[in-house]
C-alpha cells in the first residue's frame, strides 16, 4: 500500500549554511497513524515538517503525499488541505474563536451554512464549550486556545496534520489533558498526524512510530515506542530515551493486549487490575502489597486472570533464559 | 467691555463666517495631508519591509526632512512652488511621512510570529495575509501614528496659515501683525480643538476597527482620559 506520506532521501543545506539542516532523510507514514519526529534542538525536525507543507523547500530528495510528489501541487492548495496546528497555537487575535475555526472552510469558498454546521461540530470534537465561540483569542486560557487550534486545523477535514510542539507552551497538568484528548480524538478520526516534539514522553504516549533525529538532522532509529525502548538502535538512542526504559515499556502495554497466567486459586487480599491497565500498574500493585502476584479483572470486575513478576518480564521480552547468560 | 481685554467676543460674533471658511481651509489642508502622507507611507513600508536597503533610506530620508524647521521648509518651497496649496501639501506631507512609516513598519513587525506561520501554514496568499492578517493586526500601530501625524499636522497647517494658506494661521498672522490678541488666541484656540477633535474621531475609528481590543487589557486612551490615581 502506498503510505499517506513518504520522505525520499529528503535533504535540507539553509543557504549560507556549512552543514545540512536534515540529511539524507527516508521516511514512511502509513495512512492514519502518529508519527513523531523527536531530538534535540538543531535536530532538523521542526525543518522536515515545514518541508511537508512547502513552508521550506528541500534541498535534494522528494516528498510525496497519498503517492503525489507534493511540488506538482499548489503550495496554497497543498497548506489547505493539511492542518497545521504550532506552539502557541498561533490563534488570530483580531478574529473570534468561530471565525478562527472557520478560516481553511472560508478560503475553500464554503458556504455559510455548511461552515456554521462544520464549526459546530469541530467544537463537539475538540471538547471545547460552544459559549467560547464569540470570544477572542486573548480571552482564553492556553489550553482552550490549543484546542482552538486543532479544531481550526481540521476544519476543512484534511487527511495530514501537521503539530509542531503543540503542547510545549502549555503546563505539564493541561498537556496531558491535551494529549488523552488528542489519542481519543484520533481514535475518531484516524488522521495521519506529524508531531514534532523534543519531548520523548509525549511522543512515547502518541506516537505510533518515532522518529529520533541528531543534530544534522542524522536519523538515528525510526521504530515503535516499544521496540525504541527495547532496542535502542545507538548510544545517542539510549541516551535520549533516558533511564527506566523497562518501567516505561510496561506503562505503554495494556495488560489485556498479550498472555497473562491463570486465575489465581485464592483471590481474597489479592491487588487487581483491569486488563485496560498498563502492566506498570500490575508491577506497582506486586510491589506496593508485597504479593507475589495480581488478579486480572474484565470490565464487569469478574477474575479473568493473574498476573506474576515472571509473566511480567517475559512480556517485555527480558526471558529469565536471557538473564542466565548475563 | 475693557480695551485690554484678552479676547473680544463681539470681533469673534462679527467674524464667524471668517471663521467658518478659515474651519473649512484648515480642515481640508489638514485631511489631504493626513490622507496623502498615509497611502505614501504604505507603500513606503510595504517597500521598506520588502527591501533592508530601502527601509534604511527611506526612514533616513523622512528623519532628514522631519529635523528641517517648517517655516525654512516652507519659505524654501514657496520659491518652487509659488503660494500655493501644492506648496503646503508637500511640506505636510512629507511631515507626516517620518511618523506614519515608522508606525506602519512597527506595526506589521509587531505580528507575532506564530500568527505569521499560521496564517502561511493554512494557505493563505500572500496579499490575503497582508489584508485580512497583517495590517488588521498593525492597526493600532497605525492609528496611534495617524493621531499623531493628524495632530502634528493640524499645528503645522496654522504655519502655512503664514504663507497665505488660509485657515486658522491666517488670523494667527493677522493678530501678530495689528498686536490684537483676540485673531491670535481664536486662531491658536480653534487649531487646539481641532486637534482634539480629530484625535477622538481617529480613536473612535479605532475602537470601532479593533473589536478585539476592547477588554480591559487593551485601552486606548482619550486625551481626555488621564490614567486612574493608584489608590
Amino acid at each position: 500500500m502506498v503510505p499517506a506520506l513518504r520522505l525520499v532521501a529528503v535533504s535540507k543545506r539553509f543557504p549560507g549554511a556549512r552543514t545540512d539542516a536534515v540529511a539524507d532523510l527516508s521516511l514512511d507514514m502509513p495512512e492514519g497513524t502518529v508519527t513523531a519526529l523527536v531530538g534535540p534542538s538543531g535536530c532538523g525536525k521542526t525543518t522536515t515538517l515545514r518541508m511537508i507543507n512547502r513552508l521550506v523547500e528541500p534541498t535534494s530528495g522528494s516528498i510525496d503525499l497519498f503517492g503525489t510528489d507534493i511540488r506538482q501541487l499548489d503550495v496554497h492548495e497543498l497548506r489547505r488541505r493539511t492542518g497545521y496546528v504550532i506552539q502557541q497555537a498561533g490563534l488570530f487575535p483580531h478574529r473570534t474563536v468561530a471565525a478562527n475555526i472557520a478560516t481553511v472552510p472560508q478560503l475553500l469558498g464554503w458556504d455559510k451554512q455548511r461552515v456554521r454546521e462544520r464549526v459546530d461540530q469541530l467544537v463537539g470534537l475538540v471538547g471545547l464549550d460552544p459559549e467560547l465561540l464569540g470570544r477572542y483569542p486573548a480571552e482564553l486560557s492556553g489550553g482552550q486556545q490549543q484546542r482552538v487550534g486543532v479544531a481550526r486545523a481540521l476544519a476543512a477535514d484534511p487527511p495530514l496534520l501537521l503539530m509542531d510542539e503543540p503542547y510545549s507552551a502549555v503546563d505539564p497538568i493541561v498537556r496531558a489533558h491535551l494529549q488523552d484528548e488528542l489519542l481519543d480524538l484520533q481514535r475518531r478520526v484516524r488522521k495521519t498526524i506529524v508531531l514534532v516534539t523534543h519531548d520523548i514522553d509525549e511522543a512515547l504516549k502518541l506516537a505510533d512510530q518515532i522518529a529520533v533525529l541528531n543534530i544534522g538532522g542524522v536519523l538515528e532509529q525510526f521504530a515503535t515506542p516499544d521496540e525504541l525502548l527495547r532496542a535502542p538502535a545507538s548510544p545517542f538512542v539510549e541516551q535520549f530515551l533516558g533511564r527506566e526504559r523497562a518501567l516505561r515499556r510496561l506503562a505503554l502495554q495494556p495488560v489485556g493486549t498479550g498472555p497473562i497466567g491463570p486465575v489465581p486459586e485464592v483471590v481474597e487480599g489479592l491487588p487487581t487490575v483491569t486488563t485496560g491497565a498498563p502492566l506498570r500498574e500490575a508491577l506497582d500493585a506486586i510491589v506496593a502489597w508485597g504479593v507475589e502476584q495480581v488478579v486480572v479483572v474484565g470490565d464487569d470486575g469478574s477474575p479473568v486472570g493473574g498476573l506474576d513478576l515472571l509473566t511480567i518480564t517475559e512480556r517485555i521480552g527480558n526471558a529469565p533464559s536471557r538473564r542466565d547468560t548475563a | 467691555m475693557n480695551a485690554d481685554s484678552f479676547i473680544w467676543w463681539d470681533w469673534v460674533d462679527r467674524h464667524l463666517g471668517e471663521i467658518r471658511t478659515a474651519t473649512y481651509e484648515h480642515l481640508r489642508l489638514t485631511v489631504i495631508a493626513v490622507g496623502l502622507g498615509f497611502v505614501l507611507s504604505l507603500a513606503l513600508a510595504l517597500l521598506s519591509l520588502r527591501w533592508r536597503a530601502a527601509r534604511a533610506i527611506v526612514t533616513g530620508l523622512a528623519g532628514l526632512l522631519y529635523t528641517i524647521p517648517s517655516l525654512a521648509l516652507f519659505a524654501v518651497l514657496v520659491t518652487i512652488t509659488g503660494f500655493s496649496t501644492l506648496t503646503a501639501e508637500i511640506g505636510l506631507v512629507g511631515y507626516t511621512l517620518l511618523i506614519l512609516v515608522r508606525n506602519i513598519i512597527e506595526g506589521i513587525e509587531g505580528v507575532p510570529a506564530a500568527v505569521r506561520e499560521a496564517a502561511e501554514g493554512m494557505g493563505l496568499n500572500p496579499l490575503r495575509r497582508l489584508v485580512a492578517v497583517d495590517l488588521r493586526l498593525a492597526t493600532p500601530a497605525i492609528v496611534a501614528g495617524l493621531r499623531i501625524a493628524t495632530v502634528t499636522t493640524v499645528g503645522l497647517v496654522t504655519v502655512t496659515g503664514l504663507i497665505g494658506m488660509g485657515g486658522y494661521g491666517s488670523f494667527i498672522d493677522e493678530g501678530l501683525k495689528r498686536s490684537f490678541s483676540t485673531e491670535i488666541v481664536v486662531g491658536a484656540g480653534l487649531s487646539v480643538v481641532m486637534a482634539m477633535a480629530l484625535d477622538s474621531v481617529l480613536v473612535g475609528i479605532q475602537r470601532v476597527l479593533t473589536p478585539w481590543q476592547r477588554s480591559s487589557r487593551h485601552r486606548t486612551n482619550l486625551w481626555y482620559e488621564l490614567p486612574k490615581p493608584i489608590a
